[in-house]
């Protein structure tokens, strides 16, 4: 499959993300906005990652290039993981304050 | 015996520091003793000094270096010669009595004021004496500008009242503006012969250009102008009365005024050296001692008709030293010591009895009540006067016989002012002592003669004022009888010498001169007595002459007008255009710009969290603009620039 697709795919569900995040203001829902976000980056490097690897796999069947994309995408999951339970947590202590998940309650610092 | 010099300025010093730090903690009674008896203490000092000198001659005595630089030094030296030895004496002789005077008038103080008024007063002597011991001019300088800084302190003793404080000002400004010009020749002076001491500057005086010696006696005589009141800048004089009363007698009597003289007599052979200057100090002393005479004539206030006749016998002293004869300026100085103290202490002795009140228009009749302050005042305005045999007529003769040598001019003018001496001061006692009462019945109930701290300083110097004169007999009496022209002539040969002898108007004539003056004086002193004795209280304005002279001549009205009005509106343009609009301005904008923008920039933080993600999301998307397309940027830059 050509590469546009993947591209094309991937700034759909980054854009999705984009203005889930920037319109609504239900904090699970942005919450998961920026997931998307993060799987729209995730998928884009998994198939850049695969386009150049396959490429470099045609003139040496052993070459790791194009593998580090792939690992980055570990990584970020891992990060991703541990920033849902560190904003789940926030939420739900939020949630317990507030009895409301609305982000733009969230302002009580100002004054 | 001239070794022990440095004792003379110590003992006030001493009592400055005593009573100054003490002030809080010691007794009134213990005060006083402190602060009159180091003057006695340095009294009898002086002296000694003075018999020494009078046997031994004159010495310098070195104490330490001062200032020593590369190619000069300073020495801080006492002179200890003729000149300085009589100035000593007068001013430690009548301080002294004026410190025991001021134990008793001042005695209603608080105990704390009590002590700064005897540690000022020991200051002042004691800068008087560092200025007339000092063998330099930088020595004098210090002295000089010790006695402004006394004179300030003391005429604003009483700092709650603001005109006081006012008088005091006026009187520092008007001295610092005399004080520059006395630093200014001093520093002509280091920069033509590279000395000051006294000896070196004398010796090599025939080295200045006649130019040099005419600016720095010019400059010298700025100094003398500003200290010994002379015009233009006598206004301080008269207002300095603010002060009390026996540091009223202190200024004019025995410091402070009588330094310009001082220091001219010192200068003698510099002044001799420069007739123009000479011509300046005889006009300029000659036009104070009328102008001044002509105001005290329509004064009401105790205090202010003294004062305006100190202003004039100082002018007398200009002109004798302007004609050449130092010796008459020197002892009309301590003939005037002698009366003006007197004078002073005679009317604070009537304030003291008047309940602080100073308008001799609501005296009268204080002879029954007040008979030694009557007696001794009264003597001293026959000295003043210049009625044979007292004190002034012997110094006031000597200066106008002088002045006619020089140009007969002088001497009728001269004798003009005395004329008016005679009759204001006439007119002061006049109102004062004789005729009704004119107070309130209050006032008179507590009238009582002076306690015997305050009479005796009166009685003494009534002694001096009526035989201070015999000092001093011309020539004409009695040949050589002139006791104090042979004790100062070490100091005056130079001078003489360049003039040659001074040219004696026949005996005959001036017994003539002398008997007519005294007749006139007489007569003047017969109308104001008769005009006065039986003067009624009236509230009527003045008109015409009286008017002007009763309100000075305008004079501090037209320096008001002239210098100190257009100084304050450059002041208050300073303080309110350059100091508020500008500098202030300045700072504030700055303060107010980053406020403004610390205000606009808060804006941003709203507490929505969807403007943050907004904002974020923005900066991301410019980011990633410019980091993409940085060459197109560049290349736009490039091109509009």
């Amino acid at each position: 499959m050509p590469i546009q697709y993947y591209i094309y795919l991937c700034l759909t569900l980054f854009s999705i993300g984009i203005i889930g995040v920037l319109t609504r203001r239900n904090a699970i829902i942005v919450f998961m906005c920026v997931e998307l976000m993060l799987n729209a980056v995730n998928l884009l490097l998994v198939a850049f990652s695969k386009m150049h690897h396959g490429v470099a796999l045609g003139s040496s069947p052993t070459t790791m290039v194009g593998i580090e994309g792939q690992i980055f995408v570990f990584f970020i999951m891992v990060v991703a993981a541990a920033e849902v339970s560190v904003g789940l947590a926030i939420i739900v202590m939020m949630y317990r304050n507030t009895h409301s998940v609305d982000i733009n309650f969230l302002n009580r610092l100002k004054n | 015996m001239s070794k022990l010099v440095y004792l003379v300025p110590l003992f006030p010093l001493l009592g400055f520091l005593i009573n100054g730090l003490g002030r809080k903690s010691l007794s009134k009674s213990m005060i006083s003793l402190i602060g009159s008896g180091v003057i006695l203490a340095s009294f009898i000092v002086s002296g000694m000094l003075f018999f020494d000198v009078k046997a031994n001659g004159a010495s310098v005595i070195t104490l330490f270096d001062f200032i020593k630089a590369d190619g000069f030094q300073i020495p801080f030296a006492f002179q200890v010669d003729q000149l300085s030895s009589i100035f000593l004496l007068i001013i430690t002789g009548v301080g002294f009595l004026i410190h025991l005077y001021s134990s008793a008038y001042m005695h209603d103080e608080e105990p704390q004021h009590y002590g700064r008024y005897f540690a000022y007063l020991n200051l002042f002597v004691f800068s008087m004496l560092l200025l007339v011991l000092g063998a330099n001019y930088v020595i004098m300088f210090i002295g000089w500008e010790g006695v402004g800084l006394c004179s300030y302190l003391l005429i604003g003793f009483w700092f709650k009242n603001n005109d006081y404080n006012y008088a005091a000002k006026k009187a520092f400004i008007m001295n610092r503006i005399g004080d520059l010009g006395f630093l200014l020749a001093v520093f002509w002076l280091l920069f033509r012969l590279g000395t000051v001491s006294y000896g070196d500057v004398f010796a090599n005086v025939s080295k200045l250009s006649s130019f040099d010696i005419t600016g720095i006696t010019l400059l010298l005589f700025v100094g003398a102008m500003g200290k010994s009141a002379q015009i233009p800048l006598y206004t301080w004089l008269p207002d300095a009365m603010a002060g009390p009363t026996p540091v009223s007698a202190l200024i004019h009597a025995a410091t402070m005024v009588t330094a310009g003289i001082y220091m001219i007599a010192r200068s003698n052979i510099l002044y001799t050296m420069a007739p123009a200057t000479q011509t300046v100090v005889a006009v300029i002393g000659l036009s104070t001692a009328i102008l001044a005479a002509t105001i005290a004539l329509q004064q009401n206030d105790i205090k202010k008709v003294l004062a305006y006749s100190t202003v004039s016998q100082l002018g007398y002293m200009f002109l004798g030293l302007g004609v050449g004869a130092y010796t008459g300026a020197v002892f009309h100085v301590m003939t005037h010591a002698f009366f003006k103290a007197l004078l002073f202490l005679g009317a604070g002795s009537v304030i003291h009895a008047m309940h602080h009140e100073q308008d001799i228009r609501k005296m009268g009749g204080l002879k029954k009540y007040l008979p030694i302050t009557h007696i001794t005042f009264l003597l001293a305005c026959l000295a003043i006067a210049g009625i044979p045999p007292f004190s002034g007529f012997f110094s006031k003769d000597e200066i106008l016989t002088a002045a006619f040598g020089k140009n007969p001019l002088y001497y009728i003018i001269g004798v003009g002012g005395a004329l008016m001496t005679a009759f204001y001061m006439f007119r002061l006692y006049t109102l004062t002592f004789l005729g009704n009462f004119r107070g309130t019945h209050e006032q008179e109930h507590h009238l009582h003669e002076s306690p015997w701290q305050m009479t005796f300083p009166l009685i003494i110097l009534a002694i001096l004022s009526v035989f201070g004169g015999f000092l001093g007999i011309p020539e004409v009496f009695a040949k050589d009888a002139h006791s104090l022209e042979h004790f100062l002539s070490p100091i005056f040969a130079g001078s003489e010498k360049i003039t040659g002898e001074h040219s004696h108007p026949a005996a005959s004539q001036e017994y003539i001169m002398m008997g007519v003056s005294t007749i006139l004086i007489a007569i003047m002193i017969g109308i104001a007595i008769s005009r006065y004795k039986k003067y009624q209280l009236n509230t009527d304005e003045n008109t015409g002459l009286s008017k002007v002279l009763e309100h000075k001549w305008y004079v501090d009205e037209l320096y008001d007008a002239v210098i100190v009005n257009p100084l304050n509106a450059i002041a208050g343009f300073c303080k309110n255009i350059i100091e508020k609009s500008g500098i202030d301005g300045l700072v504030n904008g700055v303060g107010r710009l980053v406020g403004y923008g610390s205000r606009q920039l808060r804006l941003l933080q709203s507490g929505q969290v969807g403007n943050y993600i907004l904002i974020m999301v923005l900066a991301m998307v410019v980011f990633v603009l410019v980091w993409f397309n940085d060459n197109a940027i560049m290349n736009f830059l490039n091109k509009i620039l």
